[in-house]
């Protein structure tokens, strides 16, 4: 049996105190206990308890028994903030673009001239681009609800702020352009549309089999964590090259829908995007090799033998 | 061994010597370019009789002063020195120098003027920092000054751009429109637009900021006379 106390990792203060608490529990009592009997405007999401104040936090599945603590145990609590589910950020920020997009390209008014209210674009590429974008964001969303195994259940609630802005800032702005009345399709035709419109579907198919390959690395309902590898399926070989694939293929895809709709403001995006995926990329591919000993050493964050 | 570490310790004290003393050579030469502008702007204000056309005499200095400011050196944060040099740099290059009618305008002194006497008073305080003979005036002066300049400044920063304004819409400068083959557009009127409803949430951070710097630096010598 021990002694917990829990200080606040700023002030030092005593902010709770529990006595007689079992070994064999897991942190997850921990975080209940002070959710009940400190503050319950802090909800366990919110709680960051770890043994040291600048450490990493305590995770709900960690057991008491195997933590370095004497038979008095001392933690510091953090105030994560206000917490919003990875699940309603994802869907509110990729119904965004979804609707957005859509209202530009059946020219809801206001947007353009009163003329052109309620018209539709003779450029066939147009119909094809509103395709493209409404088919990636349909397969995000759905992605989300029965794809995905999120590792952490939260993130600060401002980020829902952040990531709407920049995804729906930019699709309007992508939007305006390409189902502009004065739009201007691809110099060279048919053939730059066609050769874009196949790299954007591989890319599609790839990501999505990068996400399947990475949803069945974790059984249902747990955190582990393990280094993917190449399947059967083809499009998952890219694993030999790079570690987070699903990076690359997006980045393809966008390159693929900049070539289709000879669009600046895609390319910006696009860049933008790319940009953001490699810092993401670095960052999981130096953890994947703190963690791993054994990681293949072939492999680069984002973009095989460059970054 | 003492002889070892005695020559060694010798060694790197030259070193940061010499790097020092490159820095202070570098802020001087810095001072002295301000205060270029500054003699050129009284010389140029009594050879013409007025002030109309000054900004010719002292377009170059005033271009490359900007660009010389080195984050990182100087005991003052990054992000908000970026922020004043790419507001400089946009100013002068693209709105002063781009719009020539705008040249001859009042505002364009006001704020040239409130840019040299900051500058001067600044770079004043890093060389003098830098020799560890630091005047309590130069001080003074740098953290009171600015209540003055700043709001003279950003007055004389907005009436320039506002006096561009019709300029630019006449001319289409900086503007791209549809169609083109990028299928992208810009119109750097509403952009200007844009950059002055800036100053209303941006002006008052960095002033206030400015003042809070200044209760922490000037407010403690207060502090001590009153223990005395």
């Amino acid at each position: 049996m021990w002694h917990v106390e829990i200080l606040d990792a700023k002030t030092k203060d005593k902010l709770c105190f529990l006595d007689k608490v079992r070994t064999f529990f897991f942190s997850s009592f921990i975080y209940n206990k002070f959710y009940v009997d400190v503050n319950p405007q802090w909800y366990p999401a919110r709680q960051s308890i770890r043994l040291d104040p600048k450490g990493k936090s305590l995770k709900d599945e960690d057991v008491l028994q195997h933590l370095p603590v004497g038979t008095t145990a001392t933690f510091y609590f953090r105030d994560l903030g206000a917490q919003i589910s990875w699940v309603t950020v994802f869907l509110t920020e990729y119904t965004g673009p979804l609707v957005i997009y859509l209202m530009f390209y059946f020219r809801v008014p206001f947007i353009y001239a009163p003329k052109y209210d309620f018209t539709t674009s003779k450029h066939w590429v147009v119909h094809l681009a509103c395709m493209c974008h409404s088919f990636h964001y349909v397969k995000r969303l759905l992605e989300t609800l029965f794809v995905h195994r999120f590792s952490h259940g939260t993130m600060p609630l401002r980020n829902i702020f952040k990531n709407c802005t920049y995804y729906w800032g930019f699709a309007a702005w992508m939007a305006y352009y390409i189902n502009h009345p004065l739009y201007t399709p691809p110099i060279y035709g048919e053939q730059q549309i066609r050769l874009a419109l196949i790299i954007f579907l591989f890319c599609q198919i790839g990501n999505f089999s990068i996400h399947i390959a990475l949803r069945n690395l974790r059984p249902p309902g747990s955190k582990t964590r393990k280094i993917p590898y190449p399947t059967k399926n083809p499009f998952t070989w890219i694993f030999l090259l790079v570690s987070c694939p699903n990076y690359t293929y997006e980045l393809g895809s966008w390159l693929g829908f900049t070539v289709m709709t000879q669009c600046l403001p895609v390319a910006f995006f696009t860049l933008v995007g790319f940009i953001q995926m490699t810092v993401w990329a670095k960052g999981k591919h130096r953890s994947y090799l703190k963690e791993f000993r054994d990681y293949p050493p072939l492999r680069s964050p984002i973009l095989p033998f460059i970054l | 061994l003492s002889i070892a570490a005695d020559s060694h310790c010798k060694y790197i004290h030259t070193n940061l010597k010499f790097f020092a003393m490159t820095i202070l050579r570098f802020f001087f030469t810095l001072l002295s370019r301000w205060l270029v502008i500054a003699v050129g702007l009284v010389r140029a204000y009594l050879a013409r009789g007025s002030y109309h056309g000054l900004y010719y005499s002292i377009e170059k200095p005033l271009n490359v002063c900007p660009l010389c400011h080195i984050p990182g050196i100087v005991p003052s944060s990054v992000v908000l020195t970026g922020f004043q040099v790419m507001s400089r740099v946009f100013l002068t290059w693209a709105v002063t120098h781009s719009v020539r009618e705008v040249q001859s305008e009042d505002s364009v002194l006001l704020f040239v003027t409130a840019w040299t006497v900051t500058e001067i008073i600044r770079y004043s305080f890093y060389t003098f920092s830098l020799l560890n003979h630091l005047p309590y005036l130069i001080k003074w002066a740098r953290y009171t000054f600015f209540i003055v300049l700043y709001p003279m400044g950003v007055t004389g920063e907005l009436l320039t751009i506002y006096a561009a304004l019709p300029y630019v819409q006449k001319t289409g400068l900086y503007s791209v429109t549809l169609p083109n083959k990028y299928n992208f557009s810009f119109d750097y009127y509403t952009f200007l637009i844009l950059i002055m409803i800036s100053y209303i949430p941006l002006f008052p951070q960095l002033y206030f900021h400015m003042i809070r710097q200044r209760k922490k630096v000037l407010g403690h010598v207060e502090d001590y006379s009153k223990v005395e």
